[in-house]
């Protein structure tokens, strides 16, 4: 089979950048090894919410949220169905059921293998998402039998978990969900914190996202920052799917208990690190230069919230003793491109791009953690990330076709 | 009227060449890879004298200028005879030379001008421990107070965002609060 471009994915972004090839008349086809954003639907907990308003779920083509409630949160189903009304609206090339196995370089483009036919094609488009696989730290393997470890893509809900405590590892989005929901199902939960990033839901009077958009916050490039390697390691923003704010303070006003970085295990004793006065420091600092960032844009101050409490807190837990039954490992999740047969990463084993274009010509990535833009992390990013890489694409097509040309 | 040049930071940090060994890290991780040595020789009592000289790095065998020699001892209360500070004391030697190191090189990446920058350190500790009166009591520190006093040309917040990054760049901060892995072998 022999097409243009090949996209791997049809999630939001694969579907933008069908879209934008579309728009640009170039032949392409939409390889998705479920149905559309089938993985909305299978991976995530029962109580995930998107963390952008709905009037953020802007596609390519004019496409966006179009319910009643501008400034709610997506289900994981509402944006499974949101980016599925918007694959048939834009009458995608997907074809779903279909494996990418292989992407390897050939004579002219790619050759691609799936679990069907083989493709040929001038360039592909890897959006095959950033959450494929946990993130889980080696020592993981050392927890002593019988408690019981999970990481967030097999967590649904509380009763997933054994009554008793319940060690949530890492305070990003996922963690600090999770760990309140713990809390609420009347379990002792403990979360370890290391670096994070804290937000307040809103803020003088508007969704926090609704100041991060208008004041330009989330369009600082990429190619523009001090510390992209860093940047695009953070952990997601604290924050919940919902009119409430949720971080360390919240979680101990409800009985969480926050002590430091899980850093080992040792003899069956858990160690933490002692650093979570400097973290949360961290924490409330980077929050008041964001703060202080709108209120420049706004002019005049909003309030600003208590500094994160920090108790005296324990440098270890003997994990034998019963006191913590289970483990939820919210330590991070990447992408995974070990089919991607071309030489494109770095001795670390992580994709070389610079804003999503890599240096082997014709072979693109989107939707990764600030690929272009800050905007790039959310489903909001993927217009603009792929009308540039849609740009470009076509501009090595250009290249090509002058080249045999001539 | 009066004119303004950019004021020129010179806290004497080359943050250029410590960014240039991390640009190149990408191609050649393994420059990256550091061995740091020191060698104790007994004296007598519990004085000991020791010196670091060589290290590896950046792909081969380094030399400081000169051997640099630290007396180890213990004070005339431990029944002592005081030719050195204490081994913990040396612990907050190097806290206190790593955070401060780190003070400086972040502000100059920050283009922070800094006039003065002092650091004063305490840690607890419970004898308890080392002289084996109690199981419960831990050999080491109890707890580590770093307090700074920093004059420079920056906001209290500027000066408190210096101090925390500087906290989770260095590398005898992080030896301290999180385990490290230590084998003792006899040849």
């Amino acid at each position: 089979m022999q097409t243009t471009t090949v996209v791997v994915g049809a999630g939001h972004c694969g579907l933008a950048m069908s879209r934008c090839l579309a728009d640009r008349s170039i032949d392409h086809v939409v390889l998705e090894r479920g149905e559309v954003a089938s993985s909305w639907c299978t991976r995530w907990w029962d109580s995930l919410r998107l963390l952008t308003p709905n009037w953020m779920t802007r596609l390519p083509g004019g496409y966006a949220y179009r319910g009643d409630d501008p400034d709610g949160y997506l289900t994981a189903q509402g944006v499974a169905r949101l980016i599925d009304d918007y694959a048939r609206e834009s009458a995608a090339p997907v074809l779903t059921g279909t494996t990418v196995t292989a992407v390897h370089p050939a004579s002219e483009g790619y050759v691609v293998r799936t679990d069907q036919n083989t493709w040929q094609a001038r360039t592909v488009v890897l959006a095959s998402g950033a959450c494929a696989v946990p993130v889980v730290p080696a020592f993981a393997g050392q927890l002593p039998a019988g408690v019981i470890s999970v990481t967030p893509d097999q967590y649904r809900n509380p009763a997933a978990l054994p009554d008793g405590g319940v060690l949530v590892v890492g305070a990003s989005a996922t963690g600090v969900q999770i760990a309140e929901e713990l809390q609420r199902s009347g379990r002792q939960v403990t979360v370890a914190v290391g670096e994070h990033v804290r937000v307040p839901r809103r803020y003088r009077g508007r969704d926090i996202f609704w100041w991060l958009d208008a004041a330009g916050v989330i369009d600082e490039r990429a190619d523009e920052m001090d510390d992209l390697v860093r940047a695009r390691h953070l952990p997601s923003m604290q924050l919940v799917g919902a009119d409430r704010t949720v971080d360390l303070n919240s979680l101990q006003a409800l009985g969480v208990r926050v002590i430091g970085r899980f850093a080992g295990i040792r003899d069956g004793q858990a160690q933490f690190s002692g650093s979570l006065r400097n973290v949360c420091a961290l924490a409330d600092l980077k929050l008041a230069r964001l703060l202080d960032t709108i209120d420049a844009y706004a002019g005049g101050a909003g309030e600003r919230p208590a500094p994160t409490e920090v108790a005296e807190v324990p440098l270890g837990i003997d994990l034998r003793r019963g006191e913590i039954r289970s483990v939820v490992w919210a330590t991070g999740i990447k992408a995974n491109f070990s089919w991607v047969g071309v030489p494109v990463f770095d001795p670390r084993g992580r994709l070389r791009h610079e804003g999503g274009v890599t240096p082997w010509p014709g072979l693109y990535v989107i939707g990764l953690p600030l690929l272009r833009r800050r905007r790039s992390t959310f489903i909001d990013g993927a217009a603009a990330d792929a009308a540039d890489l849609a740009a470009h694409l076509a501009a090595h097509l250009d290249s090509l076709a002058s080249a045999s040309a001539s | 009227m009066t004119t303004t040049a950019e004021a020129h930071v010179d806290n004497g940090v080359n943050v250029e060449a410590l960014l240039g060994v991390r640009d190149a890290l990408p191609e050649s991780p393994e420059i990256a890879q550091f061995q740091w040595r020191s060698t104790t020789s007994w004296v007598h009592g519990t004085h000991s004298r020791s010196d670091v000289e060589t290290f590896f790095g950046f792909g081969e065998e380094q030399q400081h200028h000169t051997t640099f020699s630290h007396d180890v001892d213990h004070p005339e209360q431990f029944a002592a005879q005081d030719k050195g500070i204490t081994p913990v004391e040396y612990v907050l030697v190097a806290l206190g030379g790593c955070l401060t190191a780190g003070v400086a090189a972040v502000a100059q990446q920050r283009q922070i001008q800094l006039r003065s920058v002092r650091a004063t350190l305490t840690a607890e500790m419970d004898l308890h421990g080392i002289l084996g009166a109690d199981p419960d009591a831990r050999n080491g520190f109890s707890g580590v107070n770093v307090s700074y006093q920093i004059d420079a040309d920056a906001t209290p917040e500027e000066i408190k965002a210096l101090v925390a990054q500087s906290q989770k760049r260095s590398a005898v901060y992080d030896i301290m609060t999180n385990p490290t892995s230590v084998t003792v072998d006899v040849t």
